[in-house]
């Protein structure tokens, strides 16, 4: 009988953010937003946690090949979040705010195309080791 | 879509593990050094999860401030630094880490801007307790 198992792997991007909605007036957006609503921006050291659901392969024992997901991560990802600033530099948040909901949301939608072997179960986000946000692709 | 945050807090607390219910013999065999007659303390760790539809306007599921003011009224205002067995709440109960797991998730259940999914309670770093919708995630 296969198994199915669930493989995570972490990783680490630094980057900054400024949380504005150009719809509010400044008052709103510093009532709503508070200190993460700083003109100038602020930033953080943001954990990643990818979980992969899969079918354990019987030759190899691997769900998938961890050096595919962590290039995969790499290329999709890290490349374009890691020390860069999330509002000007990163083409999603144009016009969303890189909140940690929405940079989760936006992680899963570039990796769940890239995966060859397994589906995507979950993206984690960690803001702070107090806060975090989970994705599971659900509308 | 739909997404969960979640958010960790802390609070400091004494116990003993004691049921009325029961022989001297038999809460020693069951609490062990739980039950020693003048309580010990804990450093609990809270992890609250909510869930809900990311709205367009903030990208937020709910706003951390809103969360962490029912969090600090509700459960840290009121545990930390308390002795557990002289709560109301835990006349009759034994104030387990269950059992206040449980409570801490009646306490925060009314939260009317996201949907409480679930709580995560740490009595230390070797053990927690988890107590939510009947089909929460972990």
């Amino acid at each position: 009988m296969k198994k199915t198992v669930y493989l995570t792997r972490k990783a680490e991007f630094s980057a900054s953010h400024v949380y504005h909605n150009p719809a509010f007036s400044p008052e709103q957006n510093r009532a709503v937003f508070g200190k993460c609503n700083n003109p100038n921006g602020h930033g953080h050291n943001y954990v990643l946690e990818v979980t992969v659901k899969g079918e354990v392969d019987p030759r190899t024992g691997f769900v998938l090949d961890l050096k595919q997901l962590k290039d995969v991560l790499h290329q999709e990802v890290l490349e374009a979040f890691d020390h860069r600033h999330l509002n000007l530099e990163v083409p999603e948040f144009k016009n969303l705010i890189p909140t940690t909901e929405n940079i989760a949301i936006a992680t899963w939608k570039r990796l769940a195309p890239k995966l060859k072997v397994g589906s995507l179960h979950r993206v984690r986000v960690y803001e702070t080791p107090d806060l975090f946000v989970d994705f599971y692709g659900e509308e | 879509m739909k997404a969960y945050l979640t958010r960790r807090y802390q609070f400091s607390a004494s116990h003993r593990l004691h049921n009325e219910s029961m022989t001297e013999a038999e809460n020693r065999a069951t609490y062990g050094k739980c039950n020693n007659p003048y309580g010990h303390g804990h450093n609990y760790a809270l992890e609250v999860t909510v869930s809900g539809q990311v709205d367009g306007q903030t990208g937020m599921v709910c706003n951390l401030i809103d969360l962490d003011g029912l969090v600090q009224r509700e459960v840290i205002e009121r545990y930390d630094h308390s002795n557990l067995n002289c709560l109301p709440e835990f006349s009759g109960k034994v104030p387990t880490t269950e059992n206040l797991c449980v409570q801490i998730y009646q306490q925060l259940q009314e939260f009317p801007l996201a949907h409480l999914e679930k709580i995560k309670l740490e009595e230390t770093m070797m053990n927690s307790f988890e107590y939510g919708d009947s089909d929460v995630r972990h």
